[in-house]
């Protein structure tokens, strides 16, 4: 057992890695779609959305080849619509409220056509939105993830000077840096970026860190309001014993180099165990076995009911070939020279519902042992704690605390995203980015 | 099982679906695999004197993705030598002498070139003749086609020409571009024509191409009107042969019926208001003639579920309940009422209420699905909910009568009875 880069061929990692909802390969097929559509009023999809894309309006647009209007019709809600008709978990969302599932049909397949007009906008660089002339104001944003970039795009377009601050060198936060690489590839995630900065009036500074080269005291004087969408760091450790062994990894940072690095680069050991069940965990899981893994077991403390990820998630690590085991719990990380060995868990049995109104874990005192090389740590992400709480920012175990319209504590700054709720999708943190900015257009009296 | 045998004038067929003069029908390769597929009978696309066709002759209409919703055309009548197409009528009469055979006639208008079609085709042995007095284009600028369907006593006129020849059973086909279709039927039926049909096609323009901003058909540019068929133009096929039905003179001879037929159940309402058969042409144009499975046995099945023996039986059977509006009973009153366990709360039947009837479906907002109910008092009775609901069965029209009592208008005024009053 070890942990091997480079086991398979360039062709197997391409198969492996390839786009896992491709889109439509020909305007019919889209259309054979689009018209199923009854393009429902107050429509379920659209209310299920939580940027509230008109879905119907988008779809009829379509069917119509007024393209550019359903495209901008998209984007009026979503500017990362592309983005998101690739990762968002539509199961949960739009499509899972589509009519037709109570008619035991296949709900609309509303993320594909939601891909089929946006993406000929960003390839093309169609120009939707001609920016107001400039009101002279500036605001910083922190954070070029969806949040950022979506309050960013809001701001720029009705004359404000957006400058944003970014730690990595690259823009898209954890689209480009975390979500599947079967979902999005760097290209893409690039392509989307200058799209969104195409609008004008966005200077981006990367490699710039708050809390590190950039304070916010400083962006509290140079600029009218500031943005935070800074996000969360990385994975919750696991406080059990040999969590520093070799051949234990924070999932986000394992994931961060699969995103960075060419696939053969990245090691997998040769018996993985992914500690967690949230999307991030399905997401380590799959990758990993897509790396080459010969073996890859989730553990899990709760069962299946209670998962925090989707069903269509789950599939998807199944048909991986990923095993789930679950009411276990780490306990204990066994190693030999240093390198991981084991895996020690306590069963569970599921005792009362807890505050998420899920049954929570309880140890039942009997334990189990995993043979593994690599262990991944995927139990949720832990919030940039002290950078919040020094810049004096209210917050709750490290989560920003708003009001309804995004403002924080302090006179000008708002916040939106990961860092305020904790890890959600990037649609929730597209949709706080536009109400922030909607809040601070609102606060400059735009 | 139901006996769907067609006796049109003694004509017999096995079924009563004949193909429409018009491509389907144009030569011996088409009409054979007609029958062989099992089509009753054909009326041969129309003879006449030489003409020329131009390229580019067809446009559509499409909705929501609802290909060849109606058709449009520009061809004329037969291309091809009249000789060549009098022998492969006779060619395929001899192998199939159990199918109608009816040949459709377009000549110059005169007495001489009249006589001399009608004997030509007699010669063939041919079952019948149609004549077409309906072509909308290209023909009527020679005086033939619509230009004579379209003024009663020169179709008479034709039709008395024909007659005084013809020994095999004449249809004449009118043309629906005219404000009614009843002037133009009762002089042919004086005239002595042994049966009609209709309709033949509506004249149009299909759309415009956004791009070159030529009408369709695009030919070289250029464009003219055309004739439009397929199931568009069914609603006014239907209501034409509903009124020659109705008139006490034309509903003396039997109606061949034709525009937008595509189903079985097509067939069902053509015979119901007073065809004995009917005729297909864009729906063989769009499918091919294997959709002539479907025709017989979907409307034999039906016959069977109604206890219909024969056609006979329900031929002309829903004419006697077409009325006038004055003696429609106002004291019968409808509302709807929506299925809770069917609805998918997509909303539809509210927003059309809401915004184009009478605002009478509440909403009660939900995440995400709404719930809607009739606000009954408010109701109408329109039927648009009903119409636009995707689910079938989920909103039904309920009979509240106003009063036990029959009720029409001019009783209704005569009691000075009070208006609408929303
Ligand atoms: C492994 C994984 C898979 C996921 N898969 C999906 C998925 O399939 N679908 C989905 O909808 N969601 C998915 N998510 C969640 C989704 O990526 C996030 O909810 C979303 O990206 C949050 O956007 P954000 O802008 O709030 O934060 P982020 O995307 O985290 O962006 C924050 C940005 O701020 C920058 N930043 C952080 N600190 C500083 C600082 N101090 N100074 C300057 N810049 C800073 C970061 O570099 C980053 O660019 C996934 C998350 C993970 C971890
Ligand atoms: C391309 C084309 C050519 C036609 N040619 C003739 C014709 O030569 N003679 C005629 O009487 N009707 C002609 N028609 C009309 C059809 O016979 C028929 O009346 C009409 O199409 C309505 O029937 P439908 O809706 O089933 O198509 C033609 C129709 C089409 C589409
Ligand atoms: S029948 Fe007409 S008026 Fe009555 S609820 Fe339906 S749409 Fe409204």
């Amino acid at each position: 057992m070890s942990i091997q880069n480079n086991r398979l061929s360039d062709s197997e990692y391409r198969l492996n890695f390839e786009d896992i909802h491709p889109p439509f390969e020909t305007r019919e097929g889209a259309l054979v779609e689009a018209n199923r559509c009854l393009f429902c009023y107050d429509a379920p999809c659209t209310k299920s959305c939580p940027t509230s894309i008109d879905v119907p309006t988008f779809i009829k647009q379509i069917a119509t080849d007024n393209l550019k209007g359903s495209a901008k019709t998209i984007f009026d809600s979503n500017i990362l619509g592309a983005g998101c008709s690739r990762v968002c978990p539509v199961e949960k969302l739009c499509e899972g409220a589509c009519v037709y599932n109570l008619l035991e049909e296949k709900p609309i397949s509303i993320a594909r056509l939601q891909r089929y007009a946006t993406e000929p906008a960003i390839q093309e660089k169609w120009p939707l939105y001609p920016r107001k002339a400039s009101t002279g104001k500036k605001v910083a944003v922190v954070g070029a993830g969806p949040a950022g970039l979506s309050a960013a795009h809001v701001l720029a377009r009705n004359g404000v000077e957006v400058t944003v601050y970014e730690k990595e060198a690259k823009g898209g936060g954890l689209m480009t840096y975390g979500v599947a690489a079967y979902k999005v590839t760097p290209e893409f995630c690039q392509d989307e970026v200058d799209y969104i900065l195409s609008v004008g009036g966005i200077d981006v500074k990367y490699n710039q860190e708050l809390g590190k080269n950039v304070h916010l005291s400083d962006l509290q004087q140079q600029y009218d309001a500031v943005f935070l969408g800074i996000g969360v760091g990385i994975a919750r450790g696991l406080d059990i014993p040999g969590e520093n062994l070799e051949g234990v990894v924070d999932a986000i940072s394992y994931i961060y180099d699969i995103r960075t690095k060419s696939f053969q680069e990245v090691p997998v050991g040769d018996k993985v165990v992914v500690i967690g069940l949230g999307m991030t965990a399905i997401d380590a899981a799959t990758q990993s076995k897509r790396l080459g893994a010969k073996e890859v077991t989730i553990v899990y403390r709760r069962t299946e009911n209670e998962k925090p990820c989707t069903d269509e998630e789950v599939d998807i690590a199944r048909l991986d070939g990923c095993q789930f085991v679950w009411l276990a719990a780490p306990k204990e990380v066994i190693g030999q020279n240093g390198k991981v060995t084991h895996l020690v868990c306590s069963k569970m049995k599921l005792g009362e519902a807890d505050a998420s109104g899920r049954r929570a874990p309880v140890d039942t005192g009997e334990t189990f042992t995993l043979e593994t090389d690599m262990v991944i740590k995927a139990a949720g992400q832990i919030p940039f704690e002290n950078l919040i709480s020094t810049n004096g920012l209210v917050h709750k175990n490290g989560k920003v605390t708003i009001a309804s319209d995004g403002s924080t504590n302090l006179k000008g700054i708002f916040a939106g995203g990961d860092c305020v709720n904790g890890g959600k999708e990037v649609v929730d943190a597209v949709q706080a980015g536009k109400v922030g900015a909607g809040s601070i257009l609102k606060y400059l009296e735009l | 099982m139901a006996n769907i045998q067609s006796n049109f004038l003694g004509i017999k067929s096995p079924n009563p679906f004949w193909l429409a003069s018009a491509p389907p029908t144009d030569k011996k390769i088409n009409v054979m695999r007609a029958f062989e597929a099992g089509w009753g009978g054909v009326v041969w696309k129309t003879l006449g004197s030489q003409v020329k066709n131009v390229s580019s002759r067809y446009s559509a209409m499409d909705i929501g993705g609802q290909k060849i919703v109606g058709l449009n055309n520009i061809e004329l009548i037969s291309d091809r030598p009249l000789e060549l197409n009098l022998r492969e009528i006779r060619e395929v009469l001899k192998e199939f002498p159990d199918r109608a055979m009816i040949v459709s006639l377009m000549a110059d208008n005169d007495r001489k070139s009249w006589h001399e079609m009608v004997k030509k085709v007699e010669d063939t042995g041919a079952h019948g003749i149609e004549l077409n007095f309906g072509c909308p284009h290209g023909m009527t600028e020679r005086g033939m086609g619509a230009a004579v369907g379209q003024d009663p006593e020169i179709a008479r006129m034709v039709v008395e020409w024909v007659m005084e020849v013809a020994t095999i059973p004449v249809i004449t086909k009118l043309t629906p571009n005219v404000h009614s279709v009843v002037p133009a039927g009762r002089a042919v039926v004086e005239a002595g024509t042994n049966a009609l049909s209709l309709i033949n096609t509506i004249q149009s323009v299909t759309g415009v191409d956004l791009d070159t901003l030529v009408p369709n058909p695009n030919v070289g540019g250029q464009s003219v009107f055309g004739g439009y068929c397929g199931p568009a133009v069914k609603p006014i096929a239907l209501k034409m042969l509903t009124t020659i039905a109705q008139d006490p003179l034309t509903a003396k001879v039997p109606v061949s019926g034709i525009g937008g037929v595509s189903t079985w159940k097509d067939a069902a309402e053509f015979l119901l208001l007073g065809a004995s058969n009917v005729q297909v042409c864009t729906a063989v144009m769009k499918y091919g003639f294997r959709i002539i499975d479907d025709l017989t046995s979907g409307l034999s099945n039906w016959m069977d579920e109604k206890g219909f023996e024969k056609l006979e039986d329900f031929i002309g059977k829903s004419v006697p309940k077409m009325t006038h509006w004055e003696d429609l009973d106002l004291n019968f009153h409808v509302t709807a009422k929506i299925n809770p366990d069917a609805c998918i709360h997509c909303g539809l039947c509210y927003i059309a209420c809401e915004d184009a009837s009478h605002q009478a479906i509440a909403k009660k907002d939900g995440f995400p699905y709404n719930d809607y109910t009739v606000k009954e008092e408010e109701c109408v009775g329109c039927n648009l909910c009903k119409l636009v609901c995707p689910v079938a069965d989920c909103i039904t029209m309920e009979e509240h009568r106003v009063a036990p009592e029959y009720l029409n208008w001019p009783e209704f005024q005569k009691r000075g009875l009070p208006l609408n009053d929303h």
